[in-house]
């Protein structure tokens, strides 16, 4: 089977194929969510040595990985946009970043919440928690840069570069626990090592992931349709996509 | 259902935690749902406009939100 991706390139094509992509993981997430929820919440036991309060990180890692996540997203639609000039691209660059914002500040929160019974501490200028501060200012940077400039092209261009700029900091936040040796404990999840926690709540933990992978993908996906709204409004084929003038 | 919601005397932290997650997902989507409305309504202003005559389109696509 062939397909032609690069029919999906144009705003026409992709706004329906958007529309129902985003319905599919919006129901995807809420499933998973609500098993991730059930073992995280009921299934799972209280931690040995940090009680109830562990279970904070069914929320922590999936929101603090998919702000990093959609940081790289966003820069690869951003690089893209910037390399082809393609304008569906930006709009892919610019529909991630409140959500990326979001899931910064969600990380930021519930770590302060895991942090205050766990370390003493709501927070601490730790290298971690400090480059992930820093990502959410990334995230709150890019979108009052778009915000502050008229022409949309243009705010495409300088909203991509400040995009593949900040993208330095992902690495930062990453290694951050194995370079600075601060509050932060190292992750006890890798690709290369047995996980450092009971199977339950690593079971838990990988259905929240994927819930959050899911919302977010829906998401901007939902955000993007609106942007191309927004954006194409006075274009043919939004006149025969709500039924006005003659059809193509 | 009490012991539950005590969190083994961690109902603060863990309910802040999980609500904030609970009240940014509805918000979220709430205000997607809403943009994509007024993004629609927008378009057919502007298009409406156009069919009509196209000297007022100018006029209302500056007035539509970006």
């Amino acid at each position: 089977m062939i397909i032609n991706w690069f029919r999906y390139a144009s705003p026409v094509s992709f706004y329906p194929l958007a529309g129902r992509l985003a319905r599919v993981f919006g129901v995807l997430a809420a499933a998973l969510a609500l098993i991730g929820l059930w073992i995280g919440l009921v299934a799972a036991p209280t931690d040995a040595t940090q009680g109830d309060a562990y279970r904070i990180i069914f929320i922590h890692v999936p929101t603090a990985w998919m702000a990093m996540i959609v940081y790289v997203a966003m820069a690869f639609w951003s690089a893209l946009a910037l390399g082809l000039n393609a304008r569906l691209s930006a709009m892919m660059a610019q529909a991630l970043a409140p959500t990326g914002a979001l899931m910064a500040a969600l990380a930021l929160w519930s770590g302060a919440f895991w942090g205050r019974p766990t370390w003493g501490t709501y927070w601490a200028w730790d290298a971690r928690m400090t480059s992930t501060l820093i990502l959410l200012f990334l995230y709150l940077g890019v979108i009052a840069l778009r915000q502050s400039i008229d022409d949309p092209r243009r705010a495409d261009r300088a909203s991509a570069v400040l995009s593949l700029v900040g993208v330095v900091n992902v690495p930062i936040i990453y290694f951050s626990v194995q370079w600075w040796n601060t509050l932060h404990q190292g992750s006890s999840i890798s690709l290369t090592a047995a996980p450092k926690m009971a199977m339950i709540m690593l079971t838990g933990l990988l259905f929240m992931t994927a819930a959050a992978w899911c919302y977010c993908i829906a998401a901007s996906l939902t955000r993007v349709r609106a942007i191309i709204l927004e954006r194409e409004r006075s274009s043919g084929w939004v006149a025969s996509l709500i039924g006005i003038g003659t059809p193509p | 259902m009490t012991r539950f919601l005590e969190m083994g005397g961690y109902a603060w932290y863990v309910w802040m935690a999980y609500g904030a997650v609970a009240a940014v997902v509805v918000a979220e989507t709430i205000a997607l749902k809403r943009r994509g409305r007024r993004a629609l309504a927008t378009a057919r202003m502007v298009q409406q406009a156009a069919e009509a005559g196209g000297d007022s389109l100018q006029m209302i696509e500056s007035k539509g939100t970006r």
